[in-house]
């Protein structure tokens, strides 16, 4: 097992668990008159999809077609809710 | 008996793990994928699905704010936290159990896996008591819009979850398993992480005045 390949899955997971906790606090600490941060929420968890998407499921080693899929994927219903929780 | 033990042509993983250690000598592992290709179907199609409800509670959310807004603040948004954690860390765990099934290593396989498994059946003790809290509170299912795509959509994942469940007792209990089977159960279960995540931000989230 290379140790920097390791050590990228662990940053990525410390990032991962940093975002929900900064979500988190951000969501409970603010109230409901900073409309932005619903949709700013959303954005982030959508991020944190697509590096679960790229590190975990490795798609960043896979062929292109499947990998241009999940981005698609991620930009077209990231941006419909994201839109849709700034309304 | 150990799998190294195993002649050779018995050995499935082999010929993966050659092709792998072949790969990665000419810097050409991009270019696989994960499990088999049919299971991308599925795992496209399932969160389609998800991302279509996800537009539905968010449309539906925008003709009853004060209702969903409302409704959120009876969930306990360190539950749903707690819970995305768990998941996440689920999830590193079956990424380590891959890579002992690429290298052989049955021991390392079983105790990640059976981690992970302890993560997902948390998850499920941690929902089931959300759940029986929500509904002490006054709130069924068929209370208003909110609850019936809380319930629904938490739902629906909470089975994905004990499916996964199964796949991974499986993946740890076989004597022997295959590189593309445990890359099949890896990617499967990584996709009930990532439907929680935005679950998590779209029922827990929303700022409370």
């Amino acid at each position: 097992m290379r140790p920097a390949a390791l050590a990228s899955e662990v940053v990525v997971w410390s990032g991962l668990v940093a975002a929900t906790v900064a979500s988190w606090w951000i969501a409970s600490t603010l109230g409901a008159g900073y409309r932005l941060v619903f949709p700013a929420v959303i954005a982030v968890a959508f991020v944190k999809m697509w590096l679960v998407g790229r590190y975990f499921m490795e798609l960043r080693e896979a062929p292109a077609l499947l990998r241009r899929l999940f981005d698609c994927w991620i930009v077209i219903f990231g941006l419909a809710t994201v839109l849709l929780a700034a309304l | 008996m150990p799998d190294r033990e195993l002649p050779l042509f018995v050995r499935t993983d082999v010929r993966h793990e050659f092709g792998r250690a072949v790969a990665s000598h000419g810097a050409a592992r991009a270019g696989h994928i994960p499990g088999e290709p049919g299971l991308w179907v599925f795992i496209l199609g399932d969160l389609s699905l998800f991302g279509a409800f996800f537009v539905g509670f968010l449309v539906m959310r925008l003709q009853e704010r004060a209702l969903f807004e409302q409704s959120a603040r009876s969930l306990e948004p360190l539950i749903g936290g707690v819970n995305t954690i768990v998941l996440l860390t689920s999830s590193l765990l079956v990424v380590l159990a891959v890579r002992a099934v690429r290298r052989m290593r049955k021991r390392a396989r079983r105790g990640l896996l059976l981690g992970a498994l302890a993560c997902a059946l948390t998850f499920i003790v941690l929902k089931v008591h959300e759940y029986s809290r929500v509904i002490a509170s006054g709130h069924q299912p068929d209370d208003n819009t909110f609850f019936i795509f809380y319930f629904t959509l938490t739902g629906i994942h909470l089975l994905h979850v004990a499916i996964g469940a199964v796949a991974l007792t499986a993946t740890a209990a076989r004597r022997h398993v295959a590189i593309p089977f445990a890359e099949g159960v890896a990617v499967y279960w990584h996709m009930v992480d990532m439907l929680w995540i935005v679950l998590f931000a779209l029922l827990y989230l929303e700022p409370v005045g």
